[in-house]
């Protein structure tokens, strides 16, 4: 058990302890600080929104994946309710097809994308990586969607209208509900998704103006051309990562349920 | 919904051909979300990939037939990139398997701090896999690691300096970063198996290896093959690792990579889409493989890394 949670938390401590070290003690190879400093931090935040290497991209990261997680939520609700609730040629082709695309290689679309957004001029957008997002977040919610809806009892929206309330308080009172915790699971692990993307942030954009922290880590330069940025890069990956980690420690029952809904319910 | 309706002889029920526009309708935005961006640009790659582009020299080029396929299947890059490609998928998967199994009956038997398991499992799930790279490189680096400082290992030792225990490192976060997700795909097989046997097998004197083998593998085949398949098609597709961690140097690029440098580095669009097909199809392979060979039910299946 212990053994379990050192292997997941040693990286994470890792990155921490490297964040805090002074650029002299930076490669003295221990594992925690003989020296601690807040530097690396405040270098990241210099200069405000126009200079700091780490700001903008933080604030494209937590735009972008809210804006995609939101517009992915409400298309994927709209298709699971449909999948779950109504009987239609298709559904399973709807369903494979989603699969499909789960595991198509998002490097084959990133060519094509590239240039088909520098004709369009949504290159180095917000909407030039939401698209993509939306895309390869879909499949993910509408499966996590279909497996909660399918174990939602609609007949309780119609023992609601029996008892007098009409179809939309049935709909609010009863359904809203018990959708409710399917809809939040679905949009952590989409959100997830957003926020941890790479190859896209990478391929599709070029300056501060929608560059997100993946790709802006990537391209961390240092203090001065001198040192190497790894203490900034401590930093800037220690602030995105410990607010997930809090995050998933309070929702973990929603995630694991969301993660193995589809498996087990099938 | 299941209110009787009288149907018109010979064809279907007002009732039901309005529920079935309800529900493609419902279904529209979201199947129109996902083909814009798989569907065109795959039709798009295959076009591009059959001429000349290069975008440093836009004026040169034109339609080149099959002639870009043709250097990038004569070119030992490429089959490099395949083979190391290959390589650290399997030994990622393997590993992933073998490790997630293990912590799986741990979360099964476990009564107590299911939620510190849960959390622990999760950490890795939650941490961007750019960050958790870094994390693993700055630990082995020979001028900021630790992991030179631990005993047993040499001081100096330049693990990204050569191919194969940079291999190592990428392959030690590969599966640190996804064994969680495979720990949880096998419990959730796990779960399904009736107790009830055990504790016949119990009766009948079989060991505790004996009931694994007999009883938990057979018995979770299908969520193994599932959990496979899918960790194989995302391994195959590694990218943010390695190129945090080497840059594709000391010959570990992977396929990916090489299609990120044709297409964005040296905008080489029409070799680099060649590329980007040739991976599609690779990745079609191995599904096909696995569904067809070894019987994958897609039924359990879900996506979701």
């Amino acid at each position: 058990m212990i053994l379990i949670l050192l292997f997941a938390l040693i990286p994470v401590v890792w990155i921490v302890s490297l964040s805090f070290k002074t650029p002299a003690t930076i490669a003295d190879k221990s594992f925690f600080p003989n020296e601690w400093t807040l530097d690396n931090y405040e270098t990241l935040f210099e200069g405000g929104l126009s200079e700091s290497p780490f700001l903008a991209p933080l604030i494209n990261s937590i735009v972008i994946a809210i804006i995609a997680t939101t517009i992915a939520i409400v298309l994927a609700a709209f298709c699971a309710y449909a999948i779950a609730r109504l009987e239609f040629p298709g559904k399973t082709l709807i369903l494979a097809g989603a699969l499909a695309i789960a595991m198509f290689p998002a490097i084959s679309t990133v060519g094509p994308l590239f240039d088909m957004w520098r004709t369009l001029g949504l290159y180095d957008t917000y909407p030039g990586l939401i698209i993509p997002y939306l895309t390869f977040a879909l499949p993910l919610a509408i499966y996590v969607l279909v497996a909660f809806f399918r174990e939602i009892p609609w007949d309780l929206e119609q023992a609601a209208q029996v008892d007098g309330a009409t179809p939309l308080q049935a709909f609010r009172r009863v359904i809203i509900p018990l959708a409710a915790p399917g809809v939040f699971t679905a949009a952590i692990l989409v959100f997830i998704f957003c926020w941890n993307d790479f190859l896209f942030a990478i391929s599709l954009t070029s300056s501060d103006a929608s560059r997100t922290v993946p790709a802006a880590l990537a391209f961390f330069t240092g203090d001065s051309q001198f040192t190497a940025p790894n203490g900034n890069i401590a930093a800037a990956a220690s602030l995105v990562t410990v607010p997930i980690i809090i995050f998933v420690l309070i929702f973990q029952r929603r995630i694991v349920a969301g993660l193995t809904a589809g498996a087990v319910k099938g | 919904m299941e209110a009787a309706t009288l149907k018109k002889p010979g064809g279907t029920s007002e009732r039901t051909r309005s529920e079935r526009k309800l529900g493609w309708m419902l279904c529209a935005p979201a199947v129109v979300a996902m083909l814009l961006v798989t569907a065109y640009p795959i039709g798009y790659a295959i076009v591009l990939s059959l001429q000349e582009l290069d975008l440093r020299f836009p004026n040169e080029g034109g339609f080149a037939g099959l002639s870009n396929y043709e250097a990038v299947l004569t070119s030992s890059l490429w089959w490099q990139d395949v083979f190391n490609t290959l390589f650290v998928t399997i030994i990622s998967v393997a590993l992933e398997l073998t490790l997630g199994m293990l912590i799986a009956l741990a979360m099964h038997r476990a009564i107590f701090g299911r939620g510190v398991l849960r959390t622990s499992v999760l950490i890795p799930y939650g941490i961007i896999t750019v960050v958790a790279a870094f994390s693993w490189q700055f630990a082995f680096a020979p001028d900021t690691g630790f992991v030179n400082n631990l005993p047993l290992i040499a001081d100096d030792k330049a693990w990204f300096g050569d191919r194969f225990s940079s291999f190592a490192v990428i392959i030690m976060a590969e599966v640190w970063k996804t064994t969680p997700f495979m720990a949880l795909l096998l419990l959730a097989g796990l779960v399904t198996i009736d107790a009830g046997l055990y504790e016949a097998a119990k009766v009948d004197g079989a060991s505790a290896w004996q009931r694994f083998w007999k009883i938990t593998v057979p018995l979770m085949k299908p969520a193994i093959l599932v959990a496979l398949l899918f960790r194989t098609l995302d391994a195959f597709r590694v990218f943010d690792t390695i190129f945090i961690m080497t840059g594709g140097a000391q010959d570990t690029e992977s396929v990916s990579i090489l299609g990120y440098n044709q297409l964005i580095e040296r905008l080489n669009l029409g070799l680099g889409s060649a590329v980007s097909v040739l991976i599609f199809f690779s990745v079609f392979l191995i599904a096909f493989l696995f569904i067809r060979v070894l019987g994958v039910r897609l039924q359990e299946g879900r996506p979701g890394t």
